[in-house]
């Protein structure tokens, strides 16, 4: 379980956007901003940075790939020198954090890369940043009370699936990477009811998506269908990809499968910046495919839901174990 | 088959570290036994004696340690909370962290004296923690401390203060 | 004053010491070291003829002390000091050099490094050994009474065992009835005995035995002294209820408005009311008040069971009560936990209502279970038609416990045997490694195969109820890679039962601590010799028996309380103990007073003499740690066979070769940069 003791606050954190930030997932960048202004952080650009390469290039040419993303390392260490690099994308930040790690524990690699990097008169020594996820900076940096104390429109009413995505569920973690929960718990601060969403760590397809489209299309037709299942008003993520991949072809699931899906998918930032009381044009709530206007329009809806039945335990059924 | 020492300091020319170790009788002398017998190696540098407890860990048995020319003392007892006699841990901690100031006013690095844990079951603890001072000290080379603390004159009159 | 004229003798240990260690070369060394009048070196200095050699050069030689180089003091020091004391050596003019596990194996790749080193120790015990005292071992009687802590089928057995021997016992027990685990059972493996008829009579006999006292709803909170005389303090909790009145017919819990679920019997499957007994076998027989849901503790109304019980048993006003009571030996046997499964969230227990414990499934399938024994659902009703049974759920497993619980393979087959038989489920075994050792289990195992149970070869990735196909809707579909087969497999089941490991009491790190015994890191009970001293511990007169040692089943289990029972017996039956005479002494001519020890004393040992002004150490209370000694600023506290002068001589003989200033060259002192 995660610390999340708010203890290890800083002001300002090396930022690297990645390619999405500017592209498909604009809002996550925005929010992400806001929401750091909330809380009183600020995100330092890392200068002319370039892609990670994404989830492909490294099954495509391993060197070129490490060299791409140490190139950004190195670039973020002139900058900044040994500070915090936080990727809002998880696969920008499974990239830098593969290399750092790779780099630090395969001499040969590290040899490779940096001959590479010296082409450009970069260097970058494996172990001089602390590649970290948006996510887990707020969590464990700023902490789920001080994040509690900030908000001011709970989200009350609104049943949320939290969606973490296969990329940032690595071992040694400092969470059960198996089944993660910090976000539930970010979430359930917010004032959220976080529904049970047992495929909150199954792959959204990626790329799949270009490549090997029903592949793809099964892969987010089951997360849906769970979410769904489980009468979640939306999916909150925290990838970029991901966000894509369920909002952008839910539309082609659907004329695939024969199902009939609106489920909105938006950011977890983007939420929070809901929770914080930042106006919803300013987080690029409206910009997602799937509208969430019908979903967030149930916040602070409880008292119109019709009226709890007193839950009658059924004489033969056995107690549950509790979760506490 | 001598390790060389010498990649690590220079000044390991003639002989390699010596480590006197003070182990309690009953969590870290028999986790040094579990060492052996599950045949963990480490290297020969530690030379260790038996006390009950480290709640008997007299400074002057490290300082003498030092004075007859051993380049580091590594104390182990029971950890914190499980000791055998319920808190000499805890004794023999304060006076560690009063005896290693004491050795830098002496001109001795306080790494060369260091206070460790291992229960009786951890074996490998005990193992990793020599490995890590053995490094430690020689990193930090030899101590030479007999040939340096005192001049001749001056060991004859400590030889006849102490009887 | 008599010539000092030490005995070397350098044990080859057959290869142990030999193999790596130049023997020889170290006896020839040794026998020029000042004092020393022999120096000889052995295959085994252990056996018969080498405990031999030392007394006839004792006898023969009059040699004055005696260093044996061989394994660790812990091995062998007794038997040396036995040797030294049938030749009429004083046993504590003997020290052991330990070569072997400090020398020899650690440094089997460097003959020459393990030879010098062999060489120091023995340097340094021949320097402590000369100034060494003749000691007298300290003799105390043995208490006949014996304390066994835990109720469950190992304490129980001990327990027995010691009182049938005529010796009385005192059972401690913090749950209301003994019994433990043993006795939420339904079959045991792999006869598929009914628990309760094997357990009950051995229940029956521990409370009507009359030597032995039974204290359930009772913790020792307080150990002092040692072997043969421990002083015990013993906290027994308001039952409420008065057992002299009380006969337990039933009529209080059978009218007690207050029904709560019952997560130490029922496993949290079952309902039991605020006044309870355990279950209908407890002993004793009295109910007790959970004071915790009891209506009347909440809102001082109710009293229900007061107005109904016949023979006005209840009190509520009934305090916990203190006893102190003498021990000679002590055995532990307070058993394990259950690896709570929640800590596994992919497994879904608590989350997926047909997801169960191993406890829970004992419970269902137990004719005095909540479900009178019929293999149901959570609702309650409806039979499975298909078993899931995971192995492993905590166990060999790094995230969790590395080490193999050793019963749930063999609980999983018993589990499977018992579904097939009352639902004719399919049932589906997910094992890491099939684990069947000991007498007719591996039987077991090749009926149950016959019996049509599968078997898949994977550890389960997950259980979910998010289904990917039509035939997948409704179930738990249990995710695997069938390591056989080389293929991921997903097998939709109605219930899911998981093996959960066999985890250390939560407690146990402070139990041990409060009994002043060992315990691994994951807080099972250190025994003294894992092959060959069992349930003995560190720590005279305690001993350990049953679960709490490690995973073991309950033929394992039982053989171990009788074995600590052996043990006590064999200590009750010399009737006196002799004890280590390391005891701290005050030279009281020197003291000044200052009283700098009174306080360091962890055992309250040292007295302050007001009319003399000086400190004197209470020899029966002195446990010989040395703090005092290392404090004293006079240095007149005298630590027996670990004085000051010991282990500075000791310090100077393992130094004997880098200490002597050779190149006689003095460098002026640059401080290390720090």
């Amino acid at each position: 379980m995660t610390a999340a003791n708010g203890n290890g606050r800083k002001d300002n954190y090396l930022y690297y956007p990645g390619c999405s930030q500017r592209a498909t997932s604009r809002a996550y960048e925005k929010s992400a901003k806001l929401v750091g202004q909330a809380l009183g952080f600020t995100l330092e650009e890392i200068n002319d940075w370039n892609c990670c390469g994404a989830t492909d290039y490294f099954s495509v040419n391993v060197l070129p790939a490490y060299s791409l993303v140490a190139r950004n390392l190195s670039l973020a260490v002139e900058q900044g020198g040994t500070r915090d690099l936080v990727a809002p994308c998880s696969a920008c930040f499974l990239n830098l954090r593969k290399t750092d790690t790779n780099m630090g524990k395969y001499p040969k690699l590290n040899k490779q890369v940096n001959q590479a990097l010296a082409a450009g008169n970069l260097h970058y020594d494996p172990g001089t940043l602390n590649i970290r996820h948006l996510l887990d900076v707020i969590v464990q940096d700023i902490g789920f009370d001080t994040i509690e104390a900030r908000v001011t429109k709970p989200l009350t009413g609104l049943r949320v699936a939290p969606y973490y995505g296969c990329l940032i569920v690595r071992p040694d973690a400092g969470y059960n990477t198996e089944y993660p929960t910090h976000l539930d718990e970010l979430l359930t601060r917010l004032g959220a009811t976080v529904v049970d969403f047992p495929m909150k760590t199954h792959c959204c397809g990626g790329h799949m998506t270009q490549i090997g489209e029903d592949v793809a299309l099964e892969l987010i037709r089951r997360l849906v269908h769970n979410a769904a299942e489980y009468d979640a008003d939306m999916i909150v993520t925290l990838c970029p990809m991901c966000q894509l991949n369920l909002d952008a072809y839910q539309g082609q699931v659907n004329s695939h499968f024969n199902t009939d899906y609106r489920l909105p998918v938006l950011f977890f930032t983007q939420l929070m910046g809901l929770a914080f009381g930042i106006k919803p044009g300013d987080l690029d709530i409206g910009s997602e495919i799937i509208p969430a206007d019908a979903a967030l329009a149930k916040i602070g809806q409880e008292a119109e839901t019709k009226p709890r039945q007193a839950v009658r335990r059924d004489k033969n059924a056995l107690p549950m174990p509790s979760l506490d | 088959m001598a390790h060389d020492y010498n990649e690590f300091n220079p000044a390991w020319e003639e002989r390699t570290p010596v480590i006197i170790g003070l182990l309690c009788n009953w969590c870290s002398y028999r986790a040094a036994d579990l060492a052996g017998t599950s045949r963990f190696g480490y290297p020969a540098t530690l030379r260790d004696l038996r006390i009950m407890c480290t709640g008997r860990l007299d400074p002057t048995f490290v300082v003498k340690a030092l004075r007859e020319g051993a380049d580091g003392v590594l104390v182990m007892g029971c950890h914190p909370g499980q000791c055998h006699y319920d808190a000499g841990n805890y004794k023999a901690m304060r006076r560690m962290a009063l005896l290693r100031r004491t050795l830098v006013q002496l001109g001795v690095h306080p790494d060369r004296v260091q206070l460790a844990w291992a229960s009786a079951s951890q074996g490998t603890v005990f193992t990793e923690m020599v490995k890590n001072m053995t490094e430690t000290i020689a990193r930090l080379g030899p101590l030479n401390w007999q040939d340096t603390a005192f001049d001749e004159s001056q060991h004859k009159e400590m030889e006849a203060i102490r009887g | 004053m008599t010539e000092n004229r030490v005995g070397v003798y350098i044990c080859h240990c057959g290869h142990n010491i030999a193999g790596t260690v130049d023997v020889e070369e170290v006896a020839l060394w040794a026998a020029g070291l000042p004092h020393v009048a022999v120096s000889r070196d052995y295959k085994f200095m252990c056996s018969s003829l080498g405990q031999e050699l030392v007394e006839a050069d004792i006898k023969e030689q009059h040699l004055t002390h005696v260093v044996v180089a061989a394994c660790s003091p812990h091995m062998h020091e007794p038997t040396f000091r036995q040797a030294c004391e049938r030749a009429g050596l004083n046993p504590y003019l003997f020290e052991m050099a330990n070569i072997r596990e400090h020398a020899s194996w650690v440094h089997p790749n460097d003959r020459a490094a393990a030879t010098d080193k062999a060489k120091a120790i023995i340097s340094g015990s021949v320097r402590r050994v000369l100034e060494l005292s003749p000691l007298e071992p300290l003799r105390a009687p043995i208490h006949e009474t014996t304390l066994v802590v835990g109720g469950g089928i190992a304490g129980i057995n001990t327990a027995l065992e010691i009182a049938n021997a005529g010796h009385p016992v005192v059972l401690v027990e913090r749950e209301p009835s003994i019994g433990g685990h043993m006795a939420q059972f339904d079959k045991t493996f792999p006869t598929l005995d009914c628990a309760a008829c094997i357990l009950t009579p051995k229940m029956f006999e521990v409370g009507m035995h009359p030597n032995i006292k039974l204290l359930t709803y009772s913790e020792v909170e307080q150990v002092d002294g040692y072997v043969g005389n421990f002083t015990v303090r013993i906290r027994k909790k308001a039952r409420k209820i008065n057992t002299e009145l009380c006969t337990g017919c039933g009529d209080c819990w059978g009218r007690c408005p207050a029904k709560v679920v019952d997560n130490i019997y029922e496993a949290g499957i079952g309902y039991r009311t605020a006044i309870y007994r355990q279950f209908p076998q407890a002993v004793p027989k009295y109910p007790v008040i959970d004071v915790e849901t009891c209506i009347y503790y909440k809102n001082g109304k109710c009293k229900a069971c007061e107005k109904f019980c016949p023979t006005g048993a209840i009190d509520f006003d009934q305090e916990d009560e203190i006893i102190l009571m003498q021990a000679g030996n002590i055995v532990l046997a307070t058993g394990y936990d259950l690896f709570d499964a929640r800590r596994i969230p992919a497994y879904g227990y608590g989350r997926l209502a047909n997801v169960f414990t191993s406890m829970e499934f004992e419970r269902l399938t137990n004719a005095t279970g909540p479900t009178g024994g019929k293999v149901v659902l959570r609702d309650g009703v409806t039979a499975p038609e298909s078993v899931a049974i995971i192995h492993c759920v905590g166990s060999r497993d790094k995230n969790y416990n590395v080490y193999c619980s050793a019963t749930c393979c063999m609980a999983a087959l018993k589990f499977a045997h018992l579904v097939k038989e009352k639902t004719n489920a399919e049932v589906y075994n997910f094992y890491i490694d099939m684990r069947t050792a000991f007498k007719d289990y591996e039987a077991f195992y090749i009926r149950l195969m016959e019996e049509g149970t599968h078997f898949i070869r994977g550890r389960v990735a997950e259980v979910t109820d998010a289904a990917r196909i039509p035939g997948e809707e409704g179930k738990l579909i249990v995710q695997a890679e069938d390591t056989l087969v080389g293929k991921q497999r997903r097998i939709p089941v109605d219930m899911v039962i998981l093996m959960g490991a066999m985890e250390p009491k939560d407690d146990a790190k402070e139990v041990a601590y409060r009994f002043g015994i060992g315990c691994s890191e994951a807080g099972f009970f250190t025994e003294r010799h894992p092959k060959l001293d069992p349930v003995a511990t560190m720590s005279e007169g305690i001993f350990i028996a049953g679960a709490c040692q490690g995973p073991k089943d309950i033929p394992a289990t039982v053989g171990q309380g009788a074995a600590a029972a052996a043990r006590v017996l064999s200590l009750i039956g010399q009737g006196v103990v002799e004890i280590e005479p390391v005891r701290a002494v005050i030279d009281e001519s020197r003291c000044s007073g200052c009283r700098i020890c009174n306080n360091l004393c962890p055992y309250n040992a040292i007295d302050y003499l007001e009319e003399e002004g000086v400190s004197r150490v209470n020899a029966a209370l002195c446990k010989g740690c040395g703090t005092c000694v290392a404090a004293c600023p006079s240095q007149v506290i005298q630590g027996q066979h670990y004085t000051f002068d010991s282990l500075m001589s000791q310090i100077e003989g393992l130094l004997y070769d880098v200490g002597n200033n050779q190149n006689g060259h003095v460098r002026v002192m640059e401080p290390e940069p720090v």
